[in-house]
């Protein structure tokens, strides 16, 4: 006990936690996790970004939470603590948008209810949270979150470009004179199916470089 | 760990309670907050509606701004029945269209919003209330003193699917509406078609919808038909005596 307790707050496997879910332990790109959300809102950039950024509130102060609680959670109903204690994050964050940002919260809409059904943040609760101190929850909880969002964000920069021909609503392709010259937007980039096709495309790219995730047989 | 049954309900009912008062008290405090949201976020689109309050964005006072405007342009509101008739005793800006339109003709309070530009000329807007695919589209459509040429609509949804049904509320597809008109020239009220982009020559009563939001498109159409439909009375009679 002692010797975790000295432990620096950013020792070598505490930004490990932190960084592992961006790259060897994504969980869209490895785990193939969350790929609900990430079909429901990558079509634009902004709202993207939001959920992003909603997500590493909600997942880290859920692991902060349960870990807090992770002794006195009784074994058989951790299961409806974690959802508990998810579903009133997400309410607390859809309350405060409304009263602070309400033109995002118009925008994101539904969106941001759907962060309970989030698999990942759960996932997290159970295989970390439930098991660990507090701060490596909390760097655990940020990581993943992080790994998700930025998936989200490069999935959400593309199919706009390519389906809006806008990258936050700024018309890029328009100031480009592409469609002077015959160019014309990509409607089907706006449909769910191409939000899976371009995570496999970022799933192909990053095991290309990255060795290690590619299973032996 | 204790794993016995009372322990476990102990728990959960102590996690329910003190969840339920959280959530309680944090609703309770923000709700003024979000109520004014929710009003300055109507006078803004009431506003828009006849092009007002533009800067809204840029404002650092943004509500003031609003309700300045507001004070400044929309000059009368009422609620009408309806054949048309005034009714004093209901304040025009707390009806709520979306339960309106629910009830049947006969009952529906009809709010009526009148803006008055610099240069004199009057608007009269409506709002309107409706569905899309997934939830309610709305938004307040302003016409011109002859009650039938469109001056500008706002539109807006709660849950549209980003890219697709939810550019209804883009300047692109909005005003496309300026200068179309709700009724024909034998003055039969025939409201606004959406219809799929190139498929029927541009008139004064087609706009063009939204490709791959076609049932979005199709639910502003009927949101149109049917709420500015029931104002056609008091059109005709709005009309009648101005001649």
């Amino acid at each position: 006990m002692n010797i975790i307790d000295k432990e620096p707050l950013f020792s070598t496997k505490n930004v490990k936690l932190l960084t592992t879910p961006l790259n060897d332990e994504n969980p869209i790109t490895v785990q193939v996790l969350g790929i609900c959300s990430a079909l429901a809102v990558t079509v634009k950039l902004e709202p993207a970004v939001v959920l992003a950024v909603a997500v590493v509130a909600v997942m880290g102060s859920a692991n902060v939470i349960i870990s807090l609680l992770r002794k006195t959670i009784p074994q058989r109903i951790r299961i409806i603590v974690q959802l508990v204690v998810i579903a009133s994050l997400v309410i607390l964050v859809d309350q405060v948008l409304k009263a602070f940002l309400y033109d995002v919260s118009r925008q994101l809409s539904v969106f941001v209810g759907l962060i309970i059904t989030n698999c990942i943040i759960m996932g997290r609760l159970e295989a970390f949270a439930l098991g660990n101190r507090v701060w490596p929850s909390f760097l655990d909880g940020v990581g993943n979150a992080a790994g998700y969002g930025w998936i989200l964000i490069v999935v959400a920069f593309f199919r706009e470009l390519l389906g809006s021909g806008t990258v936050w609503d700024y018309p890029v392709m328009e100031r480009l004179g592409l469609y002077t010259i015959g160019y014309e937007n990509n409607g089907f980039m706006i449909l769910p199916p191409m939000a899976l096709i371009t995570v496999g495309i970022i799933i192909w790219v990053q095991r290309s470089r990255n060795r290690k995730l590619i299973e032996s047989k | 760990m204790k794993q016995n049954n009372t322990y476990i309900f102990l728990y959960s009912s102590a996690m329910v309670v003190i969840v339920a008062a959280i959530l309680s008290v944090v609703a309770t405090v923000l709700r003024p907050y979000q109520e004014l949201n929710i009003e300055i976020a109507k006078k803004l689109d009431i506003l828009r509606s006849v092009e007002k309050a533009e800067q809204a964005q840029e404002m650092r006072d943004r509500n003031a701004y609003v309700e300045e405007e507001y004070a400044r342009y929309i000059v009368d509101s009422y609620v009408i029945d309806h054949l048309g008739e005034r009714r004093d005793d209901i304040d025009a800006f707390g009806v709520n269209v979306r339960e309106e339109m629910r009830k049947p003709l006969e009952e529906r309070n009809l709010p009526v919003f009148v803006a008055q530009d610099d240069d004199g000329s009057e608007y009269y807007i409506f709002p309107v209330h409706g569905r899309g695919l997934w939830g309610p589209v709305y938004g307040y459509v302003a016409l011109e003193g002859d009650l039938n040429t469109i001056f500008g609509v706002i539109f807006d949804h709660d849950s549209e699917t980003p890219g697709l049904g939810a550019e209804i509320n883009t300047a692109r597809f909005e005003n496309q509406f300026k200068g179309k008109k709700l009724f024909d020239e034998t003055g039969e009220f025939v409201s606004i078609s959406i219809i799929k982009p190139g498929a029927v020559p541009p008139g004064d009563h087609n706009v063009d919808g939204i490709s791959g939001g076609t049932i979005t498109s199709q639910g502003v159409e009927e949101m149109l038909y049917d709420v500015l439909g029931s104002y056609r009375t008091y059109f005709r009679n709005q009309k009648n005596s101005e001649i």
